[in-house]
């Protein structure tokens, strides 16, 4: 108990372990910080922004700033709820994710994100990029429509050897994250679901899966995206 | 010299068409046109994604009757994953989807009864605009009006438990379904509250029949020569001849009764049906292939699958479907506005349905779907409330679609709904000088018999005021009018 530090998250008291990352202190405390690009069990990046507070007058990311004593947080003020739904509505422009149609729905992290900051007409224009399709593997189906270069895959999906059967290829704006070709033909079939299950889109499909959950008992069907945690 | 007469767009349907009609200088009908002028291309954009999407994305033809395109498409990826056709899949999946259809059947039908036809039978085809919809049923006749809402309520909530969503719902996979229907949903629709159960949409489908039988019987003159014309007739028919919407073989009867399509397997639909393009409209013409494109049109749709069925097998229905046999001898029924008639027998026949498929147990199995050898191609054919539709997908070995061929209702009764326009301004056109609002509905009641849901035909939505134009011999408008 004695790591255990005081700050301030909009005003209210909050006690977390010394070091602790602002996101996952937040949550100890039942305040919900939102995330894209994080995963538990996997070193932040800050990748996607979308966990933005404000510290000190800085914008700073949650997922790798880590909680110091007495530090104060703002995170629900009116400014950074608007810079993060302004993050939301830039994945959804800058790709091409046709929600009606996704097998995604209901478990999509973007899609769930997109309801609780109530977006309703991006503020920016469709890019409407062109973007293929890789359904060379037996296993997935990569969709490059929907990838939000989270990472989430290269990090979390790996043989026994360690290597990433997802890897970034090109760069700027022609940078997407690929299914390795040859590791590809050989993905077995769990960890094919596991790549689903991790990308936060419906950037990775396990074919011939789509929409055997029915609507009601998908993820973010019944509540919003974040309502786990509470005190 | 000679003018065209142009109504656009065409209201109280599904979608945005024009209909332009051409006299000479002595004011005889040339040629009328119905042209459908958008332009969508589901076809096309399909191509590419993954098989299993088809049934969920293609759907979103339509708000209307989305199911028969989740449905049809849901069959034809049944063959692609070795699933077989309609009768190959597990008892709950095969029931799930028919509780569905019927579901859709009941609420599309009562739609169309309710809110698009009716006005034209309680006020009139030349009644007032302003008060010949809805609204205006609902103002003079509010018992009716809240019949038809609440029959549309009661199936678009079955959808709802069998799809997911009442609108653009996921039930439907390849191989089966989704998910069965719980004993508290089955209870809900059983013995749920008055007016939402099965008994009182059963009775309420009677009334609207014996509605629509009073005004026929008292308006027999103008029901009957509306818009008649011989024609061949096609749909699904169960293999003992019944009336069945969800799954069947292809049979075409001529207007005397005579079949000249013989109860064929619908995967081989391209052996027996061409489509010919016209410069003039985005929707094509299909036709039987043996009989060429002058004599192989057919109708679809209700007035169609009564020619074509033997019988129906629910009591009720069989029932009405005895008198309404009887109407024209036991021959083809080839009166326009019998439509409306042959749409309620329909209508009663799904309530009945519905109420025997919820008291059927399998629907709450667990044994959802079905899988076998994969196929690269499959054809799903259904029986939308507007006719048959066929969904024809082909796909490559990494399981995207390369190929999808979609011939909708609308689409198979495009040539139909041209003769009826032409058949009603000649006969309410010829020689006039003048246009009136009652001329220019009396052409969408011929269309509207139909139910055309233009917005799947060419795969368009809108809704836009109806303007009607007088264009002389070098094109030159003479006269312009809008309605509403």
């Amino acid at each position: 108990m004695s790591n255990l530090i005081k700050f301030k998250i909009d005003g209210k008291e909050c006690m977390a372990e010394a070091g602790k990352f602002i996101v996952d202190a937040a949550a100890d405390n039942g305040i919900y910080i939102p995330t894209l690009c994080n995963m538990k069990g996997v070193k932040p990046k800050g990748a996607c922004r979308i966990c933005s507070v404000r510290i000190n007058g800085r914008l700073m990311t949650s997922c790798t700033t880590p909680v110091t004593d007495g530090m104060e947080i703002e995170s629900n003020s009116a400014e950074i709820q608007d810079l993060r739904k302004s993050i939301i509505e830039l994945l959804f422009v800058s790709g091409n994710h046709f929600c009606p149609a996704c097998e995604k729905s209901g478990n999509c992290e973007l899609q769930a994100l997109a309801y609780r900051y109530q977006m309703m007409v991006p503020r920016y224009p469709y890019e409407f990029p062109m973007k293929p399709v890789d359904a060379s593997s037996p296993r997935i189906i990569k969709d490059q429509n929907r990838c939000i270069f989270c990472k989430r895959c290269i990090k979390t999906i790996k043989d026994k050897n360690g290597r990433s059967y997802f890897v970034f290829r090109n760069r700027g704006h022609k940078l997407e994250v690929v299914l390795d070709e040859e590791m590809g033909k050989t993905i077995d079939i769990a960890t094919a679901h596991l790549a689903m299950e991790n990308c936060p889109v419906g950037s990775i499909l396990v074919k011939e899966k789509g929409f055997d959950t029915p609507i009601g008992k998908r993820k973010f069907d019944k509540e919003p995206i974040g309502s786990d945690i509470k005190l | 010299m000679s003018k065209k007469i142009t109504i656009e767009p065409v209201t109280r349907v599904e979608g945005h068409g024009k209909v332009t009609i051409h006299m000479d200088a002595q004011g005889n009908i040339q040629q009328s046109r119905l042209h459908i002028v958008e332009f969508r291309g589901f076809e096309r954009f399909v191509q590419g994604r993954p098989y299993w999407e088809a049934p969920v994305l293609v759907q979103r033809l339509c708000g209307i009757c989305p199911v028969s395109h989740h449905l049809a498409a849901a069959k034809a990826l049944d063959v692609i994953v070795g699933a077989g056709t309609g009768d190959g899949l597990t008892p709950t999946g095969e029931k799930m989807r028919r509780l569905m259809h019927y579901g859709q059947f009941f609420q599309s039908h009562a739609l169309h009864f309710f809110h698009l036809s009716a006005p034209d039978f309680l006020f009139g085809v030349d009644g007032d605009p302003a008060t010949r919809n809805i609204i205006g049923i609902a103002l003079t006749n509010p018992e009716l009006a809240v019949q038809g809402v609440m029959m549309r309520k009661f199936g678009q909530e079955i959808i709802r438990a069998t799809a997911g969503k009442k609108i653009h719902g996921t039930g439907a996979i390849p191989g089966g379904i989704n998910k069965n229907l719980s004993i508290d949903e089955r209870d809900e629709f059983l013995k749920g509250a008055d007016p939402l159960n099965a008994d009182k949409m059963v009775s309420w489908a009677e009334e609207a029949l014996d509605f629509f039988k009073k005004y026929y019987f008292a308006n027999k003159d103008f029901v009957d020569n509306f818009s008649y014309f011989p024609s061949n007739h096609l749909s699904l028919v169960r293999k003992d001849g019944a009336l069945d919407i969800y799954h069947g073989v292809l049979r075409a009867v001529d207007a005397e009764g005579k079949k000249i399509l013989h109860d064929v397997d619908y995967q081989e639909y391209d052996n027996y049906i061409e489509e010919e393009v016209r410069s003039w409209s985005y929707m094509k013409f299909p036709y039987l292939k043996e009989y060429g494109k002058d004599k192989g049109w057919y109708r679809v749709g209700p007035l169609a699958r009564l020619n074509t069925a033997d019988f129906i097998p629910t009591p009720l229905a069989q029932k009405e479907f005895e008198a309404y046999k009887a109407l024209t001898n036991g021959k083809p029924n080839n009166h326009c506005l019998h439509m409306h008639y042959a749409r309620l027998i329909e209508t009663l026949h799904a309530a009945e349905m519905i109420r025997q498929l919820l008291n059927d147990p399998d629907l709450q199995g667990d044994d959802l779907v079905i899988k076998g050898e994969k196929q690269k191609e499959g054809v799903g054919l259904i029986e939308a409330p507007r006719g048959t539709l066929f969904h024809h997908y082909r796909i490559n070995d990494n399981d995207q679609i390369e190929m999808a061929n979609l011939i909708v209702s609308t689409t198979n009764n495009n040539e139909p709904m041209n003769k009826a326009v032409n058949h009603v301004a000649k006969s309410i056109m010829t020689g006039k000088e003048v246009i009136t609002e009652g001329m220019m509905n009396a052409v969408e009641v011929a269309i509207r018999a139909y139910d055309p849901c233009l917005s799947c035909a060419t795969h368009a939505l809108g809704k836009m005021p109806l303007e009607l134009t007088f264009v002389g011999p070098n094109d030159q408008i003479l006269d312009r009018k809008r309605s509403h």
